[in-house]
């Protein structure tokens, strides 16, 4: 049984149809991405799984159990957890405050505590930093503490929404490293990329969005071979 | 003009903004209006007084920015500042010989010229006065800015509490010559109208001395305390709380009926203060329609025990639960259709929440009910057995025990799960969402808590006044108890007090202030924004907020020690 599974999902913005019949599936452990171009509904699928969004039909299952109906914070709880687009850390607070308010739905303070220390360790510019406001922090270690944010909750799979955009090329390399380890912890990740040359290259498999549609999906290295990808996403040919 | 001249010179364009604001304090009758009380008698009078204080504070301005290009510019800047704040008043004086401009501004009197050329029969001989003022102005300006700051710190506050005592001396000199003992004391102090000199001179020294004491001695006092083991600095904490909580409770006895009455009105603004500071400062949720809940607390208390209506018949206490219930539920069902707006959409959808309640119990058609117009009175006094609260000073112990709770509440809820979701929410909603933080539950609770919060503190106001009246419950509340909470502070508690304090408790007491009232508003939101847009207590996230250049510049000095990419 797949970990996560989205089922002919389509989803609206009043009329416009902006996922049409997407599927996917994430197995335990796996990373998957979904790449497309801007506008292709790439945030909409990953608002849509984590019930920001409500599809009009179609299901998402965590490990056979259905999350459709259930409200964000609910599947919050359930342990599907989002990195929104755009590093959106609370910015008027400490470090150490974004943590543990991404901590927000454990009532273990220890397990918390030890949580921050994992955090840490992952990101020991953020320990450096763990006094320092959210807003005065660089781009690309407000995206680890977003991150990091996620990571607090002990989530069964993570979102990610392009964690790459913006930033400079030598820390989008940082950020694609982290996924790496954090793959290789075991952590199941469903990663969404305009970036899709990186992507592509962590990822065990990927989907393709064009226009709220999956036109093709493979492994990750059939993908980043393949004609039509490198013509459209890879920028070859 | 020329901007690289006011660069230069700094002197000339503080200088003219001063001028301006200066013309304009005597324009609108302000400088006249408070010239009947003395400061120090037959020396300086208040009106007189917020002249020298608008000027010595523009022209100290002039002079920290010449600071920058060497000493002799910190008295070329004040001192030109100084001088053309002067001027401009003796233009406006020649001005009002000339020509009679009462048509359009009616408080340019010829007794607003005479206080401006300090009461001399010859204009050329006030007019030299004046400027020489000025002058005089900018020097001291300028020295203060150079003293070490300590010592313009003791300079200041020993003029401050000087201005404040004299200006409050009406409060102050009855409550003195209560006690026999300071009879003798007072009236050398107070001999007339103001304080007198020597009085002035004392008192300077006195608030002085202890200032510079604490300057030296205070620093040292703090590290103590702080070293001390944490169980005896929790008994000294616990002993500071007693002691507050004594005085608060003595207070209304020795203070008196006046100031008694002034301090329920600053207390059920604090009630409603720390209401709001739940919607606005924790939670971010903008709310224009707070009197509402407010009146629906008045009136549930009136109509459940007026025997006016006479549909009921029930105490104060049986009616208090059933008030602050509806307040709660008013709170809810306001919050479910605007749970999905943000910002100026909520505030405009709540304060149009507060007109309809407003003109619904004024309305004709349910005049049977709620009394029209005319409004509800006969509301009886609230009463614990025998003991019957009905003077300012015995209301005043119902609305401590008010405050009281709603600040224990409010300091238990800050810091609970509850609190930090409030938190989140202000600060992003839909990341908040996304912590798995439950937004419509999260919302209605800000809004049940503060409307309940307001709620009791209508209900206390209809005792209070025993009648309660729809024009009680307009907009302008709203936007006084909004006021409030940002001069304290977004989100402080303490903040409240200080600024119920500052704005509604100082123009009671000040009965001059009455009429400018909402200029003082204005002009304090306006300052506060400018000089310390945090509030006069913050709370500390936001405090952090609006210094973060400061920390942005240190975290980069940081970071240039440390290597590594930063984007
Ligand atoms: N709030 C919204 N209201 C209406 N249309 C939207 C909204 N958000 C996104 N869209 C539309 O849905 C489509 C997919 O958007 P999005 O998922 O944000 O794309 P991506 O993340 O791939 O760049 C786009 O055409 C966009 O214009
Ligand atoms: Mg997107």
């Amino acid at each position: 049984m797949p970990m996560l599974e989205v089922q002919g999902v389509n989803t609206y913005y009043g009329n416009i149809h902006a996922l049409k019949d997407v599927s996917i599936e994430v197995e335990k452990g796996e990373v998957v991405t979904i790449i497309g171009a801007n506008g292709a509904g790439k945030s909409t699928m990953l608002k849509t799984t984590s019930g920001l969004l409500k599809p009009r039909t179609g299901s998402i299952r965590l490990e056979g159990e259905d999350l459709t109906r259930l409200r964000p914070h609910e599947i919050v709880m359930k342990g599907v957890v989002q990195v929104p687009e755009g590093r959106r850390i609370f910015g008027r607070l400490t470090v150490r405050e974004n943590l543990e308010m991404g901590a927000f739905t454990s009532l273990d303070s220890r397990k918390n505590h030890e949580n921050i220390e994992r955090v840490f360790t992952l990101f020991p510019r953020l320990k450096e930093r763990s006094k320092q406001v959210g807003g005065t922090l660089s781009g690309g270690e407000q995206q680890m503490l977003a991150m990091g944010r996620a990571l607090m909750s002990d989530p069964r799979v993570l979102l990610l929404d392009e964690p790459s955009m913006g930033l400079a090329p030598i820390l989008v390399d940082g950020i694609f490293d982290t996924i790496r380890r954090l793959h290789a912890a075991g952590t199941t990740i469903l990663l969404v990329e305009q970036n899709a040359r990186m992507a592509l290259q962590v990822a065990n498999r990927g989907y393709v969005l064009q226009s709220g549609t999956i036109m093709m999906s493979d492994s990750a290295d059939k993908l980043a071979d393949n004609e039509m990808v490198r013509k459209a996403y890879l920028g070859e040919g | 003009m020329n901007p690289a001249l006011t660069q230069r010179f700094p002197g000339i364009r503080l200088g003219l903004i001063g001028g301006v604001s200066l013309v304009l304090l005597s324009l609108i009758g302000m400088v006249e209006t408070f010239n009947q009380r003395e400061i120090i008698s037959d020396l300086i009078s208040m009106g007189q007084t917020l002249l020298l204080l608008t000027a010595v504070f523009i022209a100290y301005l002039a002079a920290k920015r010449g600071r920058e290009h060497g000493r002799a510019q910190v008295f070329g800047a004040s001192i030109t500042a100084g001088l053309i704040m002067a001027g401009m008043l003796t233009l406006l004086v020649l001005l009002g010989q000339a020509i009679n401009m009462r048509q359009v501004f009616i408080n340019a009197s010829p007794v607003l010229f005479q206080i401006l050329i300090f009461q001399q029969e010859e204009l050329w001989a006030g007019i030299g006065l004046l400027l020489l003022a000025g002058a005089l102005i900018g020097f001291s300006a300028a020295l203060l800015c150079l003293l070490p700051h300590w010592l313009r710190r003791v300079i200041t506050t020993g003029l401050c509490s000087v201005a404040g005592v004299g200006l409050l001396q009406d409060l102050i000199a009855p409550i003195l010559s209560d006690w026999s003992l300071l009879a003798d004391f007072t009236d050398l102090l107070f001999p007339g109208n103001g304080l007198s000199i020597s009085g002035a001179v004392g008192l300077f020294i006195v608030v002085a001395a202890l200032s510079a004491l604490w300057s030296f001695r205070g620093q040292a006092l703090q590290t103590r305390i702080k070293a001390l083991p944490p169980q005896s600095r929790r008994g000294l904490n616990f002993a500071a709380l007693l002691a507050g909580a004594l005085v608060m409770l003595v207070l209304p006895q020795v203070l008196g009926l006046f100031l008694s009455e002034v301090m329920t009105i600053v207390g059920l603004y604090i009630l409603l203060g720390l209401g709001l500071n739940i919607v606005v400062g924790f939670a971010g949720l903008l709310d224009l329609g707070y009197v509402a809940f407010f009146a629906i607390g008045s009136y549930t208390v009136a109509i459940l025990t007026s025997p006016e209506l006479g549909f009921f018949d029930w105490n104060f206490w049986q009616a208090l639960p059933l008030a602050v219930l509806f307040g709660v539920l008013a709170g809810v069902i306001l919050g479910v259709p605007v749970l999905k707006m943000r910002g100026d959409y909520l505030a405009i959808a709540t304060l149009g929440f507060g007109e309809i309640i407003r003109i619904m119990v004024l309305s004709d058609f349910l005049r049977p009910w709620l009394g029209g117009a005319q409004g509800i009175g006969k509301i009886p006094k609230a009463a614990i057995g025998g003991f019957e609260f009905a003077t300012p000073q015995e209301i005043y112990y119902l609305i401590l025990a008010g405050c009281a709770l709603v600040g224990f509440i409010s300091w238990r809820l800050r810091d609970s799960r509850l609190g930090r979701a409030w938190m989140a929410v202000r600060e992003d909603e839909d990341v908040a969402q996304a912590m798995g933080i439950e937004l419509v539950a999260t919302k209605l609770l800000a809004f049940a808590t503060g409307a309940g919060f307001s709620a009791l503190s209508g209900a206390i106001f209809a005792t209070k006044l025993g009648s309660v009246y729809p024009h009680s419950f307009n907009v302008m509340i709203s936007i006084n108890i909004l006021c409030v909470i940002i001069v304290g502070g977004m989100g402080s508690m303490p903040g409240v007090a200080v600024g119920a304090i500052a704005l509604v408790g100082l123009p009671e007491l000040l009965r001059e202030f009455a009429e400018y009232r909402l200029l003082v508003y204005g002009a304090a939101l306006m300052a506060m924004m400018l000089l310390r847009p945090e509030g006069l207590w913050p709370e500390a996230t936001r405090q952090r907020e609006l210094h973060e250049e400061e920390d942005a510049v240190r975290a980069s000095k940081l970071a240039e020690g440390s290597a590594g990419p930063r984007s």
